[in-house]
């Protein structure tokens, strides 16, 4: 026992110094290190690192000739438009129309389809008549369709806020009734085991579970809506931004070609930050 | 009121899970129904609750539940099944709003069942925010919220890790010793049968009849982990479930 306890403590002593000189040898390192990666944060600035980079290529190699201003136009020169466009009112006269149209266009697509989105999530014979039809219809492009609305419509803005709300109409209605159907089971069964009314279950548990995958369809709607707003304007109207890129197209003014594609870009920001803080307003008890 | 059930069979297409069960639940007492995994526990515990209706056989009610039941039959599940998107006292809400109660009534209700299970301090937290021990109390909050004739809890401990286990045992165990309620709890976990049954019904594989029914007369408050003769009960049931389980755990693999 004694002897036992004193092999112990020497060998105690000694496999310290045995381990400290092991840490040198060739047979002894460090674990590599391999659970890194595949885990993007988001840093603000790198965004708008990467577009000053771009933006400032492009005044280097206009102002020094290396490219040709036929092929891009001088940034600056841009800025200048865009400058002159704000002061002289013409800005607001352009694009107050265009987020008319945008608004009104996108707020009856997406209203109807969500209302059918979730008609589609909850009753069978409403799922089995109109699936088919919404995928019929989703790979139309929209645009194509534009003579009809039209005629059907007007050439004012009915046929505008039409495709529009036709477009962005069957991206939520897919992005809808997708979240419908993934919503947990296991909540509605506790909704029902508590005697919940059925308009209960729907409002507090099925839609604002299916919130998540509703707002994420928006985000795609809102985008093509932005497409749409501008091939409109082009087939047709006196004012609006795609009236403007497309009167610049035309004389080949890239500097105010440019311009409205900045406006358009802007926009796109806009909106995806607006359903940013929507989502994180709303979402706010997401894991 | 009392639960009793009739000469129960049921099938799910070709599968036969329950044949020719019969049982009745006691007023005030919690019985627990244990078997191997497969046999049929929880598809009987939605018999019992009316969220499905077997082939043939009865489940029947006797005698009223009393005046202030909102929801005679209530279920904890083992996943909880909290909104994540409402708070503790807006999950408990939830299975007030469609009761016409006054609001003083409904924050009357909400403060007792947190007060009664210690959850005071956290009534405004979303359930992200709770351990699972935690969320397990609010939904027992919440089924307690609408004084149910009869809770049935389907493997509520079961997402749990053993300590916390322990835990919601004693809480069981006190919440019962001050206010006796009725249970249905389904468990696989001996352990927990041993110190929560009144009754413990020990289920044969699929298809699930009764094997066994173990009376333990030892008083909840004073059955502890441990104790000799609760020991011996639960071998006496691991006895019983040994066989089944493991023929249960072949059939398994053969489907
Ligand atoms: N809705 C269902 N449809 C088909 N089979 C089911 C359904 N629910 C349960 N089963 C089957 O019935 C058997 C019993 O299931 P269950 O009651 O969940 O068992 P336990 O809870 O005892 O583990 C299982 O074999 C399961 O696969
Ligand atoms: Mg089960």
């Amino acid at each position: 026992m004694r002897d036992s306890s004193r092999a112990f403590g020497d060998n105690d002593s000694g496999s310290n110094g045995t381990i400290s000189t092991d840490s040198d040898s060739i047979n002894t390192r460090p674990i590599r290190f391999r659970g890194g990666g595949f885990k993007p944060t988001s840093n603000r600035w790198a965004g708008f690192i990467v577009f000053a980079l771009l933006i400032a290529l492009a005044e280097w190699g206009t102002r020094t000739g290396w490219i040709s201003p036929l092929t891009l136009p001088k940034p600056s020169d841009v800025v200048q438009t865009f400058v002159e466009l704000f002061e002289s009112g013409l800005l607001f006269k352009h694009v107050v129309p265009s987020l008319t149209r945008l608004l009104m266009g996108s707020l009856i697509g997406v209203s109807i389809g969500i209302v059918v989105g979730v008609a589609i999530g909850l009753f069978s014979h409403v799922r089995s008549g109109l699936v088919p039809l919404v995928a019929a219809i989703f790979p139309i492009p929209k645009i194509a369709l534009l003579p009809l609305f039209v005629i059907w419509f007007g050439i004012d803005e009915g046929s505008k806020y039409a495709l529009i709300a036709f477009g962005t109409f069957t991206p939520t209605v897919v992005a809808t009734y997708g979240a419908v159907d993934n919503v947990d089971r296991t909540l509605i069964r506790m909704g029902q085991s508590f005697g919940l009314s059925w308009f209960s279950i729907v409002r507090k548990i099925v839609l604002p579970g299916a919130l998540p995958g509703i707002l994420s369809g928006l985000r795609i709607s809102l985008a093509i809506a932005i497409i749409l707003l501008v091939a409109a304007e082009m087939l047709g109207a006196e004012y609006g931004i795609g009236a403007y890129i497309l009167e610049a197209g035309s004389l080949y003014d890239l500097e105010r070609l440019f311009a409205g594609v900045v406006i358009l870009s802007l926009l796109g920001v806009c909106v995806s930050f607006v359903i940013g803080v929507l989502e994180r307003r709303m979402l706010a008890w997401r894991v | 009121m009392d639960i009793r059930l009739e000469n129960i069979s049921h099938s799910y297409d070709s599968v036969e899970v329950m044949r020719d069960l019969s049982l009745t639940i006691r007023s005030g007492e919690i019985v627990c129904i244990v078997g191997p995994s497969g046999c049929g526990k929880s598809t009987l515990l939605r018999f019992i609750g009316g969220l499905e209706q077997p082939a043939s056989g009865r489940v029947l009610q006797i005698g009223v539940p009393p005046e202030d039941s909102l929801n005679p039959l209530t279920y904890v599940f083992q996943d909880f099944a909290l909104l994540p998107w409402r708070t503790v006292e807006g999950n408990i809400s939830l299975v007030l709003e469609d009761h016409k109660l006054s609001k003083q009534r409904v924050s009357e209700i909400i403060d007792d069942v947190l007060h009664r299970t210690k959850l005071a301090d956290f009534a405004k937290a979303l359930p992200k925010q709770l351990s699972g021990g935690m969320k397990q109390r609010v939904a027992i909050a919440r089924a307690m919220a609408v004084n149910p004739a009869v809770m049935l809890m389907d493997e509520p401990l079961s997402a749990l890790d053993s300590q916390t286990r322990e835990l919601l045992i004693d809480d069981l165990v006190s919440l019962w010793v001050r206010e006796p309620f009725t249970a249905v709890y389904v468990t696989h976990n001996l352990s927990e049968a041993v110190r929560l049954g009144h009754r413990i019904v020990v289920l044969s594989r699929r298809p699930g009849q009764i094997r066994d029914i173990v009376e333990i007369d030892v008083p909840l408050a004073e059955r502890a982990a441990g104790q000799s003769a609760i020991e011996a009960q639960q071998n006496k049931l691991w006895e019983l479930l040994r066989d089944e389980a493991r023929a249960a755990d072949s059939e398994l693999i053969d489907a």
